[in-house]
Parts: structure tokens; C-alpha cells; sequence
């Protein structure tokens, strides 16, 4: 039982993780006005910073539904098909936000894209802290997908 | 009773090698064909390049002129695509080969197990290149005007059309890596004994 307990924990971890993200990114906004251009920077005006807030929604409620249902009935592998594709989406959104991110940090010389980190700095840290919450809930869930691998074993003797 | 328990175990036991054998026969074919997507992605993103002369400027009559490049290497998400893909294609070959010639390797019982830790790795990193590149080509496609990074799609089109190609096709491998995954998995859990059920 000691397995079904870890899974538990890790489950209700990735579930805070996922809020506090879905938290940090959502009321990051700031306005910033440099030499009569003014800066609006919220989530929304990039398309994979959206797509980050609605993976980590949907890993959040799925952590909620499957912290209420794995005390009732043990459809185990079904549950184990869906942590791949949670983990998966999970991952696929941490990683396009960390790339958008590192292009809005770093900008890009190549194509002529200016940082705006520079501008709106506390949009930045934000966005860096939302970011570590969000890969801190990618790892759970692959930490996650081991152990329920681990209690699947049909270990010869 | 005792006449329904003896007729059903030997039914399960003749119909296991059948399905067995065509899983792992469909299991092989998936495998295979998401090697080609992958190799395929990698290969077209990794020699993707485009160079273009433009007239900047013109000073008398000779017209200055500006060569730019655009390469795969210049933003870190394809530079990651390509190395993710990389590995995925890697992996792929590897499980190939074991699924025809590693049939005596057993690591005491552990050869499915890893297989199917191995498989889920490769999804979870295949998965990060994938959301990574396809952000990007859309950024390099549309621009962001809240941040005033214009599109450089209707300059290099070839350039785009090519990543955008190499994406699609990693798509298609990270499907069925996953389909794999399922299977890999559907494999590892231990058939229940007919004992066991309730009556």
C-alpha cells in the first residue's frame, strides 16, 4: 500500500504545482511606457503562454479526478494511459513557454527580435517563476509515471 | 463447475500465442514506421537553411546588398528539436533490434519493463520538442506585435515551409510512439488467473 500512498502524494504535489503556475501566470501583467511606445504585457498576447495555462489546467483537474478516484475502483491501466498523456502535455507545454520565454529574455539577433525583459522586468520574474512552478509539475508527473510502472511489474522470480 | 473451469483456461491458453505473435508483429511495424518519421524530421530540419541577397540600400548606382541567412541553429527550440528527434530515432532503431534479435537478453525478467520505461521517456521528450518548435514556427510565422518581433515567414518561405514539414512529420512519430507506449505497457501487466475470478 505504501506505492498506492507515494502515487498519492505525488498526485496531490502536482496538483498545487499546477495551481500555483496556473496562479503566478495568470495575474502577471504589467504596462511599461518606453520613448512613447507603450509595453502591455500580459499572458495573453502570446499563443504559447495560453497554451501553457490551459495544459496546466487540464493536468490540474485531471490530478484533482484522479486523487478522488483512485481510493474507489483500480482501473489502473486506464489511469496509466492517461498520466502518459497528461505527462506528455505537461511537458509539450513547459517547453514551448520555456522557448518563448528564452526568445522574450535573450531575444534573437538573427531575426531581429528585441528582449523585453528590459522593459517589463517584473513581468519577467514572474514568468520565471511561473515557468519553474510549471517544470517542477512536468517532473512530478514523470516521477509519477515510474512509480505506477514500478507496481505494474510482472518481475520474474 | 468444474466442467466450466476446465473449458475455460484452455480456450484463453490457444488463442494467447495468436494474438501474441500479431501484436508483436504490429508492434514492429508501428516501430519501424515511426523510425522513418522521425529520421525524416530530423534529417529535413537539420539541412534546413535558406540564404537571401537584399538590396539595402543604394549609394550613386551600385546598390548595396545585404546576405542574410536563416538556419536551424540560430533559435534554441529547433536546435533542441533536432537533437530530441535525434534520440527518438535512436531509440526506435534500438527497440527494432531487440524486438528481432534481442529475444534471449532477459536482465531477470526486467526486459519488458525497460522497454516500456525507455518508451515513455522518448515521449516525454519527444513531446517537449515538439510544443517547443511548433510555438516557434508559429511565432517566426506570425509575429508577436505586443512585443514588436516581426514575421520573417514571408522572407524565407522555403525555410518555413521546410521546418514546418519536419515538424508535421515528428508529429506523426510522437503519435505513435505513443500508440507504442500503450501497447508496451498493455504488455507488462501480468494476465490474470482464472482462479482468481469471482464467481
Amino acid at each position: 500500500m505504501t506505492k498506492g500512498k507515494i502515487s498519492l502524494v505525488l498526485r496531490l504535489l502536482a496538483l498545487g504545482s499546477t495551481a500555483a503556475a496556473i496562479a503566478i501566470m495568470v495575474t502577471s501583467h504589467e504596462t511599461a511606457k518606453v520613448l512613447n511606445l507603450s509595453f502591455d504585457a500580459k499572458y495573453s498576447n502570446t499563443s504559447a503562454f495560453v497554451y501553457f495555462v490551459v495544459a496546466e489546467a487540464i493536468a490540474g483537474g485531471y490530478s484533482l479526478v484522479s486523487l478522488l478516484l483512485s481510493c474507489k475502483t483500480p482501473i489502473l491501466r486506464l489511469m496509466m494511459m492517461m498520466d502518459v498523456v497528461i505527462a506528455m502535455l505537461l511537458s509539450s507545454s513547459i517547453s514551448a513557454a520555456v522557448a518563448i520565454g528564452q526568445v522574450g529574455k535573450k531575444g534573437n539577433s538573427h531575426a531581429g527580435w528585441l528582449p523585453i525583459c528590459g522593459q517589463v522586468s517584473k513581468f519577467c520574474d514572474q514568468v520565471t517563476g511561473t515557468l519553474i512552478a510549471g517544470f517542477v509539475a512536468a517532473v512530478l508527473y514523470l516521477v509519477l509515471l515510474l512509480c505506477s510502472l514500478h507496481s505494474l511489474f510482472a518481475l520474474k522470480p | 463447475m468444474a466442467l466450466d473451469n476446465g473449458g475455460k483456461p484452455a480456450a484463453v491458453h490457444e488463442s494467447m500465442p495468436i494474438s501474441k505473435a500479431l501484436s508483436s508483429r504490429v508492434l514492429l511495424a508501428l516501430r519501424l514506421v515511426a523510425f522513418l518519421a522521425t529520421v525524416a524530421a530530423t534529417v529535413v530540419m537539420a539541412l534546413n537553411k535558406e540564404t537571401k541577397t537584399i538590396v539595402v540600400a543604394t549609394i550613386g548606382s551600385t546598390p548595396v546588398t545585404a546576405t542574410l541567412t536563416a538556419k536551424f541553429q540560430h533559435t534554441p527550440a529547433f536546435v533542441y528539436f533536432v537533437i530530441a528527434n535525434g534520440m527518438a530515432s535512436l531509440h526506435n532503431l534500438l527497440m527494432i533490434v531487440v524486438e528481432i534479435w534481442g529475444h534471449k537478453f532477459d536482465y531477470k525478467g526486467l526486459r519488458l519493463a525497460m522497454i516500456a520505461v525507455l518508451d515513455m521517456m522518448t515521449v516525454a521528450v519527444a513531446s517537449g520538442a515538439d510544443g517547443a518548435a511548433t510555438f516557434m514556427a508559429e511565432l517566426g510565422k506570425k509575429g508577436n506585435s505586443h512585443a514588436r518581433w516581426n514575421k520573417i515567414c514571408d522572407k524565407f518561405g522555403s525555410f518555413c515551409d521546410h521546418g514546418g514539414g519536419a515538424i508535421i512529420s515528428s508529429f506523426v512519430g510522437l503519435l505513435l510512439l505513443v500508440i507504442i507506449t500503450a501497447l508496451s505497457i498493455g504488455r507488462l501487466v501480468k494476465p490474470r488467473p482464472a482462479a482468481l475470478s469471482p464467481v
